[in-house]
């Protein structure tokens, strides 16, 4: 994908790329840490017909929203020759055991044999966490195992 | 004891009167800064009501103008004022020659004289980056295609006052052909001195400056700004040039955080800088030029949105697009508040200057965020009727 970078003095970066549909979709970057997504006109391509601030929670969970679906199909295209394996985001909820704590200790792949392949967090991919990565409520776990695993797993980081 | 009260009394009434006459202006949609200046208006010399806070208003306006220049120099970092020299020149010089020669042409029929152009060229050359940037934000267009032409030529108007204030001072200050070669020298060599150590050490001079401290930043940036000010004014230099460029050496995330700590203190200030403006000017000095305001008004409407047509052809703008950015070049404000506050402040300049960079700005500050709104509008049903006379 082609991401068009302009900087734009004294407010901080336009970063947007052409979609199939013919539009503009992209952010600016407000250089005091703001984000407001922008969508061009169809008729006017210069213009937009939206420009929503959003909060940097706000733009996190519209990151993971459209980012997470996107690693898990992948991951599950590339295990589809093995039979038995699924891949599934799980989240850490609000009030999870785990919320403050380390993925070592979740102790996963001991009681579940599900591997942690990434975690995604605030719009961004963390691949490959090792287990003195802190997790924090609001965190999606990309998970590889079987399906029974993938249960166990769920009710782990619920319940502990 | 009882001066004091009565001053207290009275710049409270001041600052009081200027925050409804900001609500008013929030509520109609346009900039507070024409309320500003009618309120100086009102309660200046021949006004309706002569207010007596001089000592405090005069130290006031100095420090607002210091404030404002050095919000200006911080808005934007030395690599982006380099790189909007080297990617948008040709559009800078159109929109330099397009609207500096208005104010300077009306300023020679009046007879001022070319101290007197020199000063309505500021006047009627720079845009207002404050009322600019409101109007983009306001009208959502941040994200258009057409909005880092506008931002281009307001980087490039900003470096243009880096060169034309310290020029400007050293004519006003009435010297010689050779001595003012030599200040102009003499200012292009510390504007390209700033903006080097700006790019290479902008870190360094941001870092003894910053703090996480948001009490001890504001002490330390005020108080530096001031005296930056102040040595430059005992140089002979401005000391709105020398807030500026100490605005450009602050770069990074001092930068960022010096603007959302000054900006209150500024919008105090500034209103005062205003408010002492149109006390200085005599109400009854506005009609004979009011026709000359009017005229440049039109005119300088008109040159701002041809700078913006042709800035935004270059950059393959579309027609729409180029409306837009020209529209929204159109206002002017404080800056050139500032430019015709020096000149009257030093005596050269006729008083009417005052009168007529008054009103020039009181319909610009207005006509800016109106035309920003309308012209795209009306630019289309023009085109509507055109293709379609039938229709119409």
């Amino acid at each position: 994908m082609n991401v068009e970078v302009t900087p734009l003095p004294g407010i901080g970066v336009r970063k947007d790329f052409a979609i199939r549909a013919g539009k503009r979709i992209g952010v600016i970057n407000h250089r005091d840490g703001d984000v407001e997504l922008i969508v061009s006109r169809t008729d006017d391509p210069d213009a937009c017909i939206a420009s929503v601030p959003l909060t940097t929670d706000e733009a996190a969970t519209l990151g993971n929203l459209l980012g997470a679906p996107q690693l898990v199909a992948q991951l599950t295209e590339e295990h589809r020759d093995v039979p038995g394996i699924m891949t599934k985001q799980l989240p850490i909820p609000e009030g999870s055991p785990f919320d403050g704590r380390t993925l070592g200790d979740t102790e996963m792949r001991t009681r579940t044999k599900v591997s942690i392949v990434a975690v995604m967090r605030a719009g961004q991919v963390l691949p490959s966490p090792g287990p003195e990565l802190t997790f924090t409520a609001g965190d999606l776990l990309v998970c590889v195992g079987t399906a029974e695993g993938l249960a166990a797993a769920a009710k782990l980081l619920q319940k502990g | 004891m009882a001066s004091t009260a009565l001053e207290l009394i009275q710049l409270g009434a001041v600052f009081f009167g200027l925050g409804l006459l900001g609500r008013l202006a929030q509520r109609i949609g346009m900039s507070p800064i024409p309320l500003y200046l009618v309120g100086g208006l009102f309660f200046g010399h021949g006004g309706v009501v002569e207010l007596h806070i001089d000592s405090f208003a005069e130290l006031a306006a100095e420090i607002g103008v210091v404030l404002l220049l050095l919000m200006l120099g911080l808005e934007y970092t030395a690599a982006e004022l380099v790189t909007g020299l080297k990617r948008s020149w040709v559009a800078g010089s159109i929109d330099l020659v397009l609207n500096a020669l208005p104010g300077a042409l009306v300023a020679l029929m009046l007879g001022w004289g070319p101290v007197g152009a020199l000063v309505m060229a500021g006047v009627t050359y720079i845009s207002s980056s404050g009322i600019i940037a409101k109007i983009l934000s306001d009208l959502g267009r941040m994200g258009n295609r057409e909005t880092p032409v506008v931002l281009a030529i307001l980087v490039l108007e900003d470096l243009v006052m880096a060169l034309y204030l310290p020029i400007l001072t050293a004519v006003l200050g009435g010297v010689s052909l050779i001595a003012g070669l030599t200040t102009v020298g003499i200012s292009l060599l510390v504007v390209s001195a700033v903006l080097l150590v700006a790019v290479k050490f902008g870190r360094v001079v941001s870092a003894v400056l910053y703090s996480e401290d948001r009490e001890i930043f504001l002490l330390k940036l005020l108080g530096s700004a001031l005296l930056v000010a102040g040595i430059a004014a005992a140089l002979q230099v401005s000391a709105a040039v020398g807030a500026f460029l100490l605005g450009i050496a602050v770069a990074g995330p001092a930068a960022h955080s010096a603007t959302r700590i000054l900006e209150p203190l500024r919008d105090l200030f500034a209103a005062l800088f205003f408010v002492a403006f149109g006390l200085n000017t005599d109400p009854a000095d506005i009609p004979p030029v009011l026709v000359y305001g009017l005229i440049l008004a039109v005119v300088t409407t008109g040159t701002k949105v041809a700078t913006g047509w042709f800035a935004g052809a270059r950059s393959g703008i579309g027609r729409k697009g180029r409306i837009r950015a020209g529209a929204a070049l159109v206002a002017r404000g404080e800056f050139s508040i500032v430019i015709g506050g020096l000149a009257v402040s030093s005596g050269a300049a006729p008083p009417q200057l005052a009168a007529l960079a008054t009103t020039y700005v009181l319909l610009m500050a207005i006509l800016g965020p109106i035309m920003a709104r309308v012209a795209e509008p009306v630019a289309d049903r023009v085109t509507r009727v055109k293709t379609a006379p039938s229709a119409a």
